[in-house]
């Protein structure tokens, strides 16, 4: 990987990837990431020396890359992560946006929201430790958020003399409780983030290891999926009028494609209102097309003049979701004031928010064994559960087990606008008990393609 | 893998960055009342405008740009904005520097640095104009405070940023909601870094102002860094004014953005040479952000961005 050959490389032969990092708090976590971001080169000099310098002063005699990225003040005098961090680096083959998530327990909600825009989330293992409560946790929230790749990194291998043996019993024990959550793609990779093995280069002591460093697999898993296959989802965002003299009579539909794919001359349902209409023309950032995908941000035409508006959605006449009022989810409370049976919310879905009333909370899940207890009353900061809602109007609402987009919904604090929970509709959780990590069937046997448990 | 070769439904990471600035413009503009683009000539403002009028095409913008003018700005920046607001037919306010400093509710620095200073003529044009949301080209990459920072940012009734008290942002759903006073700082190029910002700028061929590109000019040096002579404080005794070829990797107050010695004289060359740049952009050119180890957050906190 060199740095002169990024600026070589056209711009359109490098893609996205959006990961997230998660493990306990000594699990060296902020080693993993400074030494992805130094190694890669991704550390400038001037960053450096900041680090250098301020672990100088607190009295350190190396420099604490942990520093790089716990940036703010409270943090820095607590040696703790308090939130979410986006660091940036880039290598020949891809470009890289990374959610730094503290490893707290009681930090939940920042995984998740880490989590939530991620296509792959990487957890870390001390080797002397194994698989631990903390490690299915972070297991199970990545398979809830339906974050398609899974990558364990079980670090400090230096401290178990390199040894295959703890490696794969590790290996194992992971990727069978991640497959009982039904997460599709486990890839797990020994490493020694102090000593930098296998995070950027491949490591002499682990010769016995025929897979990929960890920045090796970060470029090049597959992030790019077949959108054709996904419903098509096109959530109206704005409507552009000119009322121009150039542009008298243009009225087109603006919005991010959520899911699948648009072409012109297809026959699409608006929702709620249920009118037809057929697409005329599909606008990409000033460039017609005649067919667009998620999640590309365009303007939609339509053939008749129909009354549509932001918050409306878009979808293909055969196939369009049915708008409901009833909503069952699974979710995970992010304020600091619980969440009670009777409050009235707003509902933010895709473009459209509506008045939302929670009917019950038929369970919350026990995040040491993650088993599900009902009843629990209230939901309080970082707790996962289920609730019922009832909204105000008719939502086109797909199961957030077919789109990570059109299924997931903000729970808003109507008095002051305070955001209280992240929602992923649609059927409870069915596995997922804990300590055995054992559902119903067999985990060394592949779940089926689409074998998310909740 | 490369995203074109195996897919035709693949994104470039510009697409998709793209893709998102937009989506963010198209949620601020039906969620609020009066939103406003912060201007300032800038390469990271430039970019946010060019994907802000390709949202809306062929409509025009459904907003106005508002510019802090530090009174020290260069004046080829001061042109090129005049220009970009007459091509497009826009609508700019300015809030300056001067006028604050002029009629006593500001006062000069000892340092003579005036980015500090910007917060107050910017707090006063939100509230005079009743601005509920301010685009800002922040960028994640620039700094460590910024890399905590929102593309929803909630700002209370004095502009102030909490750091502690973030909503957390969840998919691609942003909260906007907000009571009477406060108002929302939005970042579309987020998860943008400098080198996506050059390579967008190569892509579209987007013009910027002269002195982003290498080129002869009287400059002197100051705590190793050079600055462009003038009234604004420069050179002092001692300070010695010579002619380099430099060019500006930030545009700002003149009293703190550095030039760097380069010959870039193309976009090619200046991607080229960031690529394979040791300093970050703000590392090389600006001087407000070494006062102390938490400046940036420091000054976020007040109502800066």
């Amino acid at each position: 990987m060199s740095i002169a050959s990024i600026a070589t490389e056209p711009a359109a032969a490098t893609s996205l990837l959006r990961f997230a990092t998660a493990g306990s708090v000594d699990d060296g976590k902020s080693t993993l990431v400074g030494r992805l971001l130094h190694d890669s080169k991704s550390v400038l000099a001037d960053q450096l020396e900041a680090v250098e310098h301020a672990s100088r002063d607190r009295g350190h005699d190396a420099p604490d890359l942990a520093l790089l990225t716990d940036g703010l003040r409270a943090e820095r005098e607590q040696g703790i992560t308090i939130d979410v961090a986006y660091r940036y680096f880039a290598t020949a083959r891809r470009r890289f946006v990374l959610a730094d998530t503290p490893g707290h327990v009681q930090y939940t909600r920042n995984m998740v929201t880490g989590a939530s825009t991620a296509e792959l989330a990487l957890v870390l293992v001390d080797a002397r430790h194994g698989v631990v409560e903390q490690t299915r946790r972070h297991a199970a929230v990545a398979a809830l958020l339906r974050v398609p790749h899974l990558v364990l990194a079980v670090n400090k291998m230096d401290l178990v003399d390199w040894s295959e043996a703890v490696f794969a019993r590790i290996a194992e024990e992971f990727t069978a409780y991640a497959g009982s959550l039904g997460v599709p793609d486990v890839t797990a990779i020994p490493v020694s983030a102090l000593a930098g093995d296998n995070v950027v280069t491949p490591s002499a002591h682990l010769d016995w290891y025929g897979g990929p460093t960890v920045l090796e697999h970060l470029e090049t898993v597959p992030v790019i999926a077949d959108p054709t296959g996904d419903p098509a989802r096109f959530p109206v965002q704005y409507v552009i009028r000119p009322r121009t003299a150039g542009h008298p009579d243009y009225r087109g539909y603006a919005g991010r494609i959520a899911s699948g794919v648009l072409r012109v001359g297809e026959r699409v349902t608006v929702l709620p209102s249920g009118r037809t209409s057929t697409i005329t023309a599909i606008d990409a950032l000033g460039t017609p097309v005649d067919v667009a995908w998620a999640p590309q941000s365009v303007t939609v035409r339509l053939a008749d003049d129909l009354d549509v508006a932001r918050g409306d959605l878009i979808a293909p006449a055969a196939g369009a979701p049915e708008p409901v009022r009833d909503v069952e989810a699974t979710v995970c409370h992010v304020a600091d004031r619980p969440l009670r049976e009777g409050d009235r919310v707003l509902l933010k879905h895709t473009t459209r928010t509506v008045k939302a009333v929670v009917k019950a909370l038929p369970s919350r899940l026990d995040p040491a064994d993650l088993a599900l207890r009902p009843s629990p009353g209230a939901l309080a900061a970082n707790d996962i559960g289920r609730v019922v809602l009832r909204t105000a109007e008719p939502l086109a609402l797909d199961d957030y087990a077919v789109s990570r987009s059109t299924g997931a919904f903000l729970l808003i604090d109507p008095a002051d606008g305070t955001t209280l929970t992240a929602g992923m509709a649609g059927p409870a959780f069915t596995a997922a008990s804990g300590g055995s990590g054992r559902p119903e069937a067999d985990a060394s046997v592949p779940a089926p393609d689409d074998g998310w448990d909740f | 893998m490369t995203a074109r070769g195996d897919s035709p439904y693949a994104l470039t990471h510009l697409d998709a960055l793209e893709s998102e600035a937009v989506h963010v413009f198209r949620e601020v503009a039906g969620e609020f009342e009066r939103p406003v683009l912060l201007f300032s000539g800038g390469k990271d403002s430039v970019v946010m405008l060019h994907t802000a009028l390709k949202a809306f095409a062929p409509a025009p913008l459904p907003f106005a740009l508002l510019h802090v003018d530090t009174g020290h700005n260069f004046p080829e920046v001061l042109a090129y904005r005049d220009r970009v607001v007459a091509r497009h037919g826009l609508r700019l306010h300015i809030a300056s520097v001067q006028e604050f400093i002029d009629d006593g509710r500001l006062r000069e620095r000892p340092d003579g640095t005036r980015n500090p200073l910007q917060t107050v003529p910017l707090l006063d044009a939100i509230e005079r104009h009743r601005f509920d949301a301010v685009f800002g080209g922040g960028r994640r990459d620039e700094e460590k405070a910024r890399a905590k920072e929102r593309v929803f940012s909630l700002r209370d009734e004095f502009g102030g940023w909490d750091p502690r008290r973030q909503r957390p942002e969840l998919w691609d759903l942003y909260n906007g909601r907000h009571s009477p006073g406060e108002h929302v700082r939005v970042f579309p190029l987020s998860n943008w870094t400098e080198l996506d910002v050059w390579q967008y700028i190569a892509r579209e061929g987007i013009e910027l102002p002269s002195i982003y590109y290498a080129h002869e000019r009287e400059v002197f040096a100051r705590s190793g860094m050079w600055l462009t002579p003038g009234e604004w404080g420069g050179p002092r005794d001692g300070e010695r004014v010579e002619r380099r070829v430099v060019r500006y990797r930030t545009v700002g107050d003149m009293s703190c953005t550095g030039a760097v010695e380069s010959d870039a004289a193309t976009v090619d060359r200046v991607i080229e040479e960031i690529a394979a740049s040791r300093l970050t952009e703000r590392g090389a050119t600006r001087a407000d952000d070494k006062l102390s180890e938490a400046a940036m957050e420091d000054r976020k906190r007040e109502g800066y961005f």
